[in-house]
C-alpha cells in the first residue's frame, strides 16, 4: 500500500495524518481529522456538499487528493466563526434539512471573501456549483446577497 | 473512495516528469500525469482510469504561465480554467469555459486535463483550433511546438509519455469577433447536447464543434461551404451537415436527429451573429 506521512493547514491548525496516497481529501478530513462538516454526497465534484476553502477558492473536497493539498491552507466550515453569512443563513432560513448547508457557505463565503460586488449574473454562477435537494435556493440566494452588502457595507466603512 | 493504490511524484520541471514517466514504464509501471486530477479520481473511484503512478505537474512553473508577451498569449497546461476565464484575455476561450462543469469545478479542472482527458466533450479546445492556436509539448527526445490543428484528432495525439505544456495563441486572435454558445438538453449544468465556438477572421467564419459526434472537431470543407455566400445561410447549413464526421452521437442527451436539428439552428444562430458583425454572444 502507498500511504504517506502528510500534514495539513487545516483551520488554522498543522494537522498531521498518515494517508494512502489515493484517499480523497473529502475522506480524510472527514473519517481522520473528525472534521464532518463537509458532507458527503455524490463523491463525483457534482453536488457541492463537500465544498471547503482552499487557498481562498472554493474546493470540491471529494476531487481532491489529501496528498496533494499539503502546502495548502485549507479551510472547513468548522473554521468559520459564526461570520455574518451564517447569521443570515439562520436569519433568512436558508436550509431545510441543512446537508447542503455547509458546501454553500464555504462557497459563498469564498465569494464574498474574493469578490463582495459580485452581480447578481456572478453570484447565480457560484451558486450553481451547489444542489439543495429540498429546493431551498430562493432563501439561500437571499442569504448570500443579504451577507454580500454587509461585506460591501464594511468595507465602505473601512475606507472612511 | 479509489479502490487501488498509486505512488504520488510532485515534479517542478516539465524534463523531470517526462523522464521519471519514462523510467516508470521501462519498470512495467501505469504512470499518469496529474494535474486538476478530477478524472482519474471520479473515474478511477469506478475502476474505469487506472494508474499505479502518479506524476503531480502542478508543480512546473510553465505549466501554470498565464501571460501575454511578444504578441503571444501563454497559458499553461495546469492552468485551473477559472483561473483563464478570470483573466479575461481571450473573452471566446474564458466565455467557452464558463460552461465547463460548474464554477467551482473550475478551480480544480485544468485546461491541459480538459483537452487530454478521457470525457470527450473537451470544449476548450474550440477556441484554441480556430485561433490557430500552438501547443508547446515535451517529450524523451526534447521540446517541440506543434500547431494545435496538426495534432488534433479528436483529441491531441501525444506520443507515449509526451507532455503537454503549454498552449500558445497569437494576439490578433483574441479580439475577434466570435459567438459561442452550449446547448443542454436542460437546465444550466451539465454535459453539452452541442457547443459551438466560432470567429470571424479576414472576413471568414471558422468554427468548431463539441457533442454533435463522439469528439470534437473543426472541418475546413465545412467553413469553406458555410462561407460561400452565393447561397442562402439556410441551404449553406443543409449542405455543411451533409459533411459532418461520423458517427453522430445518440444517447440520453438527444437522438442523432435531436442533434443535427439544433445543430442547424445554432449554425444558423452563429452565421446570423458573425455575419451581422455582432460580437459576443451565448
Amino acid at each position: 500500500m502507498h500511504i504517506a506521512e502528510i500534514t495539513l493547514d487545516i483551520n488554522g491548525e498543522a494537522r498531521s495524518v498518515t494517508v494512502r496516497n489515493a484517499d480523497t481529501l473529502l475522506y480524510v478530513i472527514r473519517d481522520k481529522l473528525g472534521l464532518t462538516g463537509a458532507k458527503p454526497g455524490c463523491l463525483n465534484g457534482d453536488c457541492g456538499a463537500c465544498t471547503i476553502d482552499v487557498d481562498g477558492n472554493p474546493m470540491k473536497a471529494c476531487l481532491m487528493l489529501a496528498v496533494e493539498a499539503e502546502g495548502a491552507t485549507i479551510t472547513t466550515v468548522e473554521g468559520l466563526k459564526y461570520t455574518s453569512l451564517q447569521a443570515q443563513f439562520v436569519d433568512k432560513f436558508a436550509f431545510q434539512c441543512g446537508y447542503c448547508t455547509p458546501g454553500f457557505i464555504m462557497n459563498a463565503q469564498a465569494l464574498i471573501n474574493k469578490n463582495p460586488h459580485a452581480t447578481d449574473m456572478v453570484i447565480t454562477e457560484w451558486l450553481e456549483s451547489n444542489i439543495c435537494r429540498c429546493t431551498g435556493y430562493k432563501e439561500i440566494e437571499e442569504a448570500v446577497k443579504t451577507a454580500l452588502a454587509v461585506a460591501r457595507t464594511a468595507l465602505q466603512e473601512q475606507l472612511k | 473512495m479509489i479502490p487501488y493504490d498509486f505512488a504520488y511524484h510532485r515534479i517542478s520541471t516539465a524534463e523531470e516528469a517526462v523522464k521519471l514517466h519514462q523510467s516508470l514504464r521501462e519498470q512495467g509501471r501505469r504512470p499518469y500525469y496529474y494535474a486538476g486530477g478530477t478524472e482519474l479520481i471520479t473515474l478511477g473511484r469506478l475502476s474505469e482510469v487506472y494508474a499505479d503512478a502518479v506524476i503531480d505537474i502542478k508543480g512546473i512553473a510553465e505549466c501554470q504561465t498565464l501571460q501575454l508577451e511578444h504578441n503571444q498569449l501563454f497559458m499553461g497546461a495546469a492552468l485551473p480554467l477559472a483561473k483563464i476565464q478570470e483573466s479575461r484575455f481571450f473573452p471566446l476561450l474564458g466565455q467557452t469555459i464558463s460552461e465547463i462543469a460548474d464554477q467551482t469545478a473550475r478551480n480544480k479542472i485544468t485546461l491541459g486535463g480538459n483537452l487530454c482527458g478521457h470525457i470527450y466533450y473537451r470544449e476548450a479546445v474550440l477556441p484554441l483550433l480556430i485561433a490557430d492556436s500552438e501547443a508547446v509539448i515535451e517529450g524523451k527526445s526534447g521540446r517541440r511546438r506543434a500547431p494545435l490543428n496538426s495534432i488534433f484528432d479528436g483529441r491531441p495525439q501525444l506520443e507515449e509519455g509526451e507532455l503537454l505544456v503549454q498552449l500558445i495563441t497569437q494576439s490578433d486572435y483574441l479580439e475577434l469577433p466570435y459567438y459561442t454558445v452550449k446547448k443542454r438538453r436542460q437546465w444550466d449544468i451539465g454535459y453539452p447536447l452541442i457547443t459551438v465556438a466560432a470567429l470571424k477572421k479576414d472576413g471568414k467564419i471558422r468554427l468548431a464543434i463539441s457533442g454533435v459526434c463522439p469528439f470534437p472537431f473543426r472541418s475546413e470543407r465545412l467553413e469553406e461551404i458555410l462561407n460561400n455566400h452565393r447561397h442562402s445561410p439556410e441551404t449553406r447549413i443543409e449542405q455543411a451537415v451533409q459533411l459532418l464526421p461520423q458517427p453522430i452521437s445518440g444517447d440520453v442527451e438527444g437522438s442523432p436527429e435531436y442533434r443535427i436539428f439544433v445543430l442547424k439552428n445554432t449554425l444558423l444562430d452563429a452565421l446570423q451573429a458573425l455575419e451581422g458583425e455582432a460580437h459576443a454572444h451565448s
